[in-house]
């Protein structure tokens, strides 16, 4: 049974990957491009998250 | 003769149309938080379902297998219409049904209350943040886009890989950066609807809800297994 529905969600997941591969390729090739400042302002608040991650792990341990 | 009057009500058109797409994106955004938060509400209510029932912990996978076939084949269709509102609180239900076994699982560890006391508050925090700051802020997120499906792609292989090599190494690494993909997302989504890039409210909803979810789950993993249980 575990087998199983191991093999269904890898399956699942593979079909997933066909569904990705043109939403990459249409955003990678029409997409917008970043402007000055534009890598800047999106890394801020993801830092924000790791920093803030790294003290839930230090709060449960 | 030319109307003199034409050009003043061409430059008043400008405004009156600027206007509307405002009021539509407006509108886009409250519909999008107002099913957002009945989703929400639902999959918590079948989680508490599937808990009270003691589900065992393949129901996790066979919801999650189920909600993404309907989420690839049935949902893009159904969102051009009212029925889409039923397809997703369907979507939604699934997975709040699976992530009750998963739950009730982590309810068993000594501190397991503690763990998912916190991967809540951490999300709710964190998705509250990003949504704020993409809100605030005068940048458009949506150059993202090309990066984010890149990684997605690669955090799938990953998943796949481990599905069947059980590597908690691994685990952890690809929880990680599920995070910060999921993170990314809610900023690209998040800018799409304020930008009215995004106009379907039932699509955008999806959007975050699997952000939300995501980033719910990968800190329950990462929380779990640092905090040596």
């Amino acid at each position: 049974m575990e087998l199983f529905l191991k093999i269904a969600a890898a399956g699942v997941m593979i079909m997933m990957l066909f569904f990705l591969w043109p939403a990459y390729k249409a955003w990678q090739e029409n997409g917008p491009k970043a402007e000055k400042g534009d890598w800047q302002a999106a890394i801020l608040p993801l830092a924000a998250v790791v920093g803030l991650v790294i003290v839930l792990i230090m709060l449960v341990r | 003769m030319a109307n003199p009057n034409s050009f003043l009500s061409k430059q008043q058109e400008v405004p009156a149309a600027r206007a509307g797409s405002v009021l539509e994106t407006n509108k886009v955004l409250k519909n999008t938080y107002l099913l957002l938060a009945a989703t929400l509400g639902f999959s918590a209510f079948t989680a508490m379902l599937s808990m009270a029932l003691a589900m065992p912990s393949w129901v996790y996978l066979v919801s999650v297998i189920g909600a993404m076939l309907l989420g690839m084949f049935v949902l893009p269709r159904a969102a051009q219409s009212a029925s889409g509102v039923g397809v997703i609180f369907l979507i939604t239900g699934m997975l709040g049904f699976g992530l009750g076994s998963i739950l009730s699982m982590y309810m068993a560890l000594p501190n397991g209350p503690s763990i998912i006391a916190t991967a809540f508050g951490g999300t709710a925090v964190i998705f509250l943040g990003l949504s704020g700051y993409a809100l605030t802020s005068k940048r458009d997120f949506s150059f993202l886009g090309g990066f984010l499906f890149a990684g997605m792609m690669v955090a799938v292989v990953a998943m796949i890989a481990n599905i069947f090599l059980n590597m908690p190494a691994l685990a952890l690494a690809v929880s990680a950066a599920i995070i910060l993909l999921m993170s990314g997302f809610i900023l690209f989504d998040t800018s799409r609807i304020k930008s009215g890039a995004e106009t379907n409210y039932i699509m955008a909803t999806y959007g975050i809800y699997l952000a939300i979810f995501n980033i719910f789950i990968s800190l329950l993993q990462i929380l779990g297994i640092m905090g040596d249980d």
